[in-house]
C-alpha cells in the first residue's frame, strides 16, 4: 500500500467513525470496516433465518386451527414470518452477499437462526403463547433495532416491528379467550406457559458476561441494549400481563425488587441453551430438513419461472 | 449485475403510499422478469394497503452517485448561500415577505 492510499484508508476509516459517533446511518455503499460488514451479514441473515424457520411450529397448526377466524388470522401471521424473513434478506444483500449463498447456509447449517424455533408448538394453546411471549420476546430485541447504524437493517426493523404487535395482541386475545374458557382450556394455556417461558427468556442470548461480541456491537451501534438489559425489560413487561391471564409464571425464584424497581427472576438452563443451539433441541433436524425439502421441491417453479421469462424476451425481441 | 436464485435479477421496489406522495424506495427483491417482480413487490411490500401504486425497476438499471465522491459532487451547492430567503434582510414591519 502506498502512502497516499494509506493516507485515503486512514480517512475512509475516520469517516466511518465520525458516521458512527454522529449517530447517523451507515449506507450501503459507504466504506465500513469488514468486521462490521461481517457482523451484519451474520446477524441479518441469522435474523432473517429464524423468520422463515419460525412459519413452521405455527404452519403446524393452519390446518387444526378450531375457527375460520383464527384460521385467517394464523394464516396472516404465517404470511408475514415470511415477509419479515425476505425485507431481512434483502437488506443483507445489500451488504454484497447473495440470496442463493444465504439459502445455502442455512439448510447445510453453516449460518444459524433463534434457538426457540427448535421447540415444538404441542398444543392450540402455544399459537397464542407463541404471539404472547416469543413475539413479545422478539420485540423487546428488535425496538431498539429500528436504531441500528446500518440503515438497511434499521429500516427493514421499522416495517418489522408494526406488524409484529398484531402478532403479539392476536396472541394475548387468543390466551385470553382460553383463560376465560373452561378448566380444561386453563389447564392447557398453563402448561403451555410453562413449557415455553424459560426457552422464551434464553431468545436474549447468554448472559452479558458469557457476550464477548456485545460490547463491539454496541460501539458500532449495531445493538443498543446488552441481553441482559433487554431480558430484565421483557420480565417486566410481561409480569402484569400473566396475572391478566391468570397463568403463573414458572420460576419460583421471580419477585418484585422494590428497591431496584424491577424483577428478580431465576437464570434460565444455559446448557439447555448451549445444546439447542449447537444442534440437539427438540427439533433442530426437522426443522432444517423441511426447509431443505421445501427448498428442493421449488426448484421445478424457480426453473418454469426462468424458461418462462426467457420465452416472454424471446418473443418480444422477435417483434422488434 | 446481482442474480440470485439460479439468475433471476434483483429489484428495487418503490411504493406510492397514497395519491399525492412521490413513490418512496421500500427494499428489493428478486424475481424471473418484471412482472412477476411488480406481483411479488405488491405479496411483499404492500399487505396491508400500503400502496397505491408501485414501480419495480432492475437494480443494475439504476446510476448512482458515488459516496467516494460525495464532496466534489455535492460541495459545489453549500458556498452558494444566496439561494436561501434567508439570506436577504428585510425591514421587519414589511409585511408578507
Amino acid at each position: 500500500m502506498s502512502v497516499t492510499e494509506q493516507s485515503q484508508a486512514w480517512e475512509l476509516a475516520a469517516d466511518f467513525e465520525r458516521t458512527i459517533a454522529a449517530d447517523q446511518r451507515i449506507e450501503p455503499r459507504d466504506w465500513m470496516p469488514a468486521a462490521y460488514r461481517a457482523t451484519l451479514i451474520r446477524q441479518i441473515a441469522q435474523h432473517a433465518h429464524s423468520e422463515i424457520i419460525g412459519m413452521q411450529p405455527e404452519g403446524n397448526w393452519l390446518l387444526r386451527a378450531p375457527s375460520l377466524r383464527r384460521k385467517t388470522i394464523l394464516l396472516a401471521k404465517v404470511q408475514d414470518e415470511a415477509g419479515h424473513g425476505l425485507y431481512l434478506y434483502a437488506a443483507a444483500e445489500t451488504l454484497g452477499i447473495d440470496r442463493t449463498e444465504l439459502t445455502e447456509r442455512l439448510i447445510t447449517g453453516r449460518q444459524k437462526y433463534s434457538s426457540i424455533f427448535n421447540y415444538p408448538a404441542l398444543s392450540y394453546a402455544d399459537i397464542g403463547v407463541i404471539g404472547w411471549l416469543v413475539d413479545g420476546a422478539a420485540i423487546c430485541n428488535q425496538v431498539p433495532l429500528c436504531r441500528c447504524s446500518y440503515g438497511p437493517y434499521a429500516r427493514a426493523m421499522v416495517r418489522i416491528c408494526k406488524e409484529e404487535s398484531f402478532h403479539q395482541r392476536q396472541g394475548f386475545e387468543l390466551l385470553l379467550t382460553m383463560a376465560n374458557g373452561t378448566d380444561e382450556q386453563r389447564a392447557m394455556l398453563q402448561e403451555s406457559v410453562d413449557r415455553w417461558w424459560w426457552p422464551s427468556l434464553m431468545m436474549f442470548g447468554p448472559p452479558d458476561v458469557d457476550s464477548p461480541n456485545t460490547r463491539q456491537s454496541m460501539a458500532w451501534g449495531i445493538k443498543r441494549h446488552t441481553n441482559d438489559e433487554l431480558r430484565q425489560r421483557f420480565v417486566d413487561m410481561t409480569v402484569p400481563q400473566a396475572a391478566a391471564l391468570g397463568v403463573t409464571l414458572p420460576d419460583p425464584a421471580l419477585r418484585w425488587n422494590e428497591e431496584r424497581q424491577a424483577h428478580d427472576f431465576g437464570e434460565p438452563d444455559w446448557r439447555e441453551f448451549a445444546a439447542v443451539i449447537s444442534g440437539a433441541g427438540p427439533c433442530n433436524a426437522q426443522r432444517l430438513a423441511h426447509r431443505r425439502r421445501a427448498h428442493e421441491n421449488g426448484a421445478w417453479v424457480r426453473e418454469a419461472a426462468t424458461a418462462y421469462a426467457a420465452k416472454q424476451r424471446a418473443r418480444l425481441a422477435g417483434q422488434g | 449485475m446481482s442474480t440470485g436464485r439460479g439468475g433471476w435479477p434483483l429489484y428495487e421496489v418503490f411504493v406510492r403510499g397514497k395519491r399525492g406522495l412521490n413513490h418512496v424506495h421500500v427494499g428489493s427483491l428478486h424475481a424471473a422478469d418484471d412482472v412477476m417482480a411488480l406481483h411479488n413487490a405488491r405479496d411483499v411490500y404492500t399487505r396491508r394497503n400500503e400502496g397505491a401504486s408501485i414501480w419495480v425497476v432492475r437494480s443494475d438499471l439504476i446510476t448512482a452517485s458515488s459516496p467516494d465522491e460525495k464532496e466534489s459532487f455535492f460541495d459545489p451547492a453549500a458556498d452558494k448561500v444566496y439561494r436561501y430567503p434567508t439570506f436577504y434582510s428585510i425591514p421587519p414591519e414589511v409585511p408578507h415577505l
